[in-house]
């Protein structure tokens, strides 16, 4: 167990540091360097040089990639070019203000999603089951910023209950920012309800046809009983791993959930840097989403591990 | 998948170089089972339809403004209204998905093709090769999707050719996952080492014993990531990242004309259902496609 741990840990590792040359190397290639964003186009050529050399930028590739994942690796992201002043000072309210969106989000649903798709799962084909699959195909088949536009129309337009737009600041409390986030976490928990309760449900209908679940209603054991003691711990356990996939997926939904309800998160920040070519800045907020991504990740897979005892005596594979 | 014993699960072989099989046929006879299928099928269809015949049956210029109906309700003049410009909505509505599709279609062709062949060649050769390019892609994969897709949008641009390349190459990512762990399943395989022994070289093992054997997976695959290409065009045209005004397009349309959600709702609705009915059908379609090749995941893992 300790064996495994350090390998899939050193492993998360590994697939940090090539996620960390990836991104260097594509905003590297992004035309038009930092000083030419920094300055705008207009600027004179003495102009760029000079703040090139500020910057840092007349060193040579490797050697600023080193300076630059050195940096990462002390918890320095480095300065914005838009705002003059280090990325950490803003960067983590935003962070917050996404995790808050997510989180609510992902307690509301996951819950949600699981019940859903048990129920399809154990009346499948009949009526309840065909009603949820066509409801969470629709849900899933819908961009995230066509829900939330159907949303705004009901509950903004239609009957003015929730606003349709974030007026907060990035740095609102919490009590001042719930109110306000309605809408945005419904449309969230439609996109990730919508995904994980088929995946609750095709495990569910795989696992309940197996020998062992035969052999327990076979010796007498309630239907309830069976599906509560055998089939759910064994059907919920993909579902694990496979929510914790869908994160990057999410991730990407929540960037235009936020930017259709003008709230103020990590998504609203990237679009605005990439605008901006606020180089630094994107590339921090991909760090932190792929850090982000690599630890859920690792987490899922070491919490099937201590649940699934049959896993732990096998060969770890990557 | 499953059988009826819990012996380990073998992928199911079926005779795939034998003269005269055609998968082709095997879907078919699946789909014309399946409602949802034959649904799917009749929406995607009539979209694809729709869309090549949109320039000759268009009503009005895409790009001509009516200055004397501006946010016109529907009537018997404009039947989708117009939007917040004068525009008649029916005609881009109409018009709307054609980039989408193109993009999107050849996109996906694209994408499995390079993954498919990628995964089934990395399965195949192994070893240290094997190792680094898995860890890239899963380091491609840590990065939410559309963060990848902006970077390129603001790289490359946004010219329709460019986004089938950005598109084609992140969604053949995932593929190269999925075609490789499947393709695992066949190189010990006794037919495998028998081709090895009798001398074939590795790129007619690849593409005649290994492909033929994988083909169904990428099939299902190619329609499960249809769909998903067709949300991430959407959002980035909705980011507008996408198709350059005043081209009309489906996830442009909603993003132009939402500040007017409340005085226009016909602008904004009659491309999100467009859009959301395509989607929606090539969903049915990979859900039956992949009944129909007896690989019925159901629930997906977005990858």
């Amino acid at each position: 167990m300790g064996r495994l741990l350090v390998q899939r840990f050193s492993l998360a590792l590994i697939i940090l540091a090539f996620v960390s040359l990836l991104v260097f190397i594509m905003v590297e290639l992004l035309p038009g360097d930092a000083a030419t964003a920094y300055l705008g186009r207009d600027a004179t050529t003495e102009e760029i040089e000079e703040v090139r050399i500020t910057l840092g930028l007349d060193r040579p590739a490797p050697e600023r990639f080193l300076v630059w994942a050195g940096g990462l690796v002390r918890g320095d992201l480095g300065v914005s070019l838009a705002r003059g002043e280090p990325i950490n000072t803003f960067l983590w309210m935003r962070l917050r203000n996404s995790l808050v969106l997510g989180i609510t989000a992902a307690l509301v649903g996951f819950p949600l999603a699981i019940g859903l798709g048990i129920v399809a799962g154990l009346t499948r084909d009949r009526l309840p089951d065909l009603l949820i699959s066509t409801i969470s195909l629709i849900g899933m088949s819908l961009p995230e910023f066509v829900t939330a536009t159907l949303l705004i129309y009901l509950f903004s337009i239609q009957w003015r209950l929730f606003p349709a737009v974030t007026l907060v600041n990035p740095d609102a409390p919490l009590a001042e920012l719930l109110p306000n986030i309605v809408l945005p976490i419904l449309t969230l928990i439609v996109l990730l309800t919508a995904y994980i309760l088929r995946v609750v449900r095709t495990s569910l209908i795989e696992v309940m046809r197996s020998d062992y679940i035969r052999v327990a209603r076979m010796k007498g054991l309630s239907r309830f009983w069976v599906v509560l003691r055998h089939a759910l711990p064994n059907a919920l356990l993909p579902t694990l791993t496979i929510a914790a996939l869908t994160i990057a997926w999410l991730i990407g939904g929540l960037f235009v959930i936020e930017k259709v309800f003008n709230y103020p998160g990590i998504g609203t920040l990237l679009l605005a840097a990439i605008q901006d070519r606020d180089l630094p800045v994107v590339q921090s907020i991909a760090m932190v989403m792929a850090v982000i991504y690599v630890f859920v990740n690792l987490g899922a897979d070491l919490l099937t591990l201590v649940l699934n005892p049959r896993l732990r005596s096998r060969r770890a594979v990557g | 998948m499953t059988t009826a014993l819990s012996a380990p699960a073998l992928p199911n072989i079926r005779a795939v170089s034998q003269p005269g099989y055609s998968p082709l046929w095997d879907i078919w006879l699946g789909l014309r089972r399946s409602p949802s299928g034959l649904v799917g099928l009749i929406i995607v269809a009539l979209h694809l339809g729709l869309a090549l015949a949109a320039p000759a049956i268009v009503p009005y210029d895409p790009a001509a403004f009516d200055t004397a109906a501006i946010r016109a309700a529907p009537s018997a003049e404009h039947l989708f209204g117009t939007d917040k410009l004068g525009r008649d909505v029916l005609t881009r509505t109409l018009l709307g998905g054609r980039i989408a599709l193109l993009v999107t279609i050849v996109g996906t062709g694209l994408a499995i093709t390079w993954g498919g062949l990628l995964g089934i060649t990395l399965a195949y050769v192994g070893g240290i090769v094997d190792e680094v390019v898995m860890r890239l892609v899963d380091a491609i994969l840590a990065l939410p999707r559309l963060l990848i897709l902006l970077l390129l949008a603001s790289l490359f641009g946004t010219a329709t050719g460019v986004l089938i390349l950005a598109l084609g190459f992140l969604f053949g990512i995932a593929v190269i996952r999925i075609a490789r762990a499947t393709t695992l399943d066949f190189v010990a395989r006794d037919f495998i080492l028998a081709a090895y022994a009798m001398g074939a070289r590795p790129r007619t093992i690849i593409f005649r014993e290994l492909l033929p054997n994988v083909l169904d997976i990428l099939l299902v695959e190619g329609a499960l990531r249809w769909s998903w290409m067709l949300l991430s065009f959407s959002a980035l045209s909705f980011l507008g990242f996408g198709v350059t005004p005043p081209t009309p397009d489906w996830g442009l349309m909603i993003a132009d004309s939402r500040d007017v959600l409340a005085l226009a709702p016909w602008a904004t609705f009659f491309p999100i259902g467009a859009i959301s009915t395509l989607i929606i059908g090539v969903n049915l379609l990979a859900g039956a496609l992949a009944k129909a090749l007896g690989l019925d995941r159901g629930g997906r893992a977005a990858g």
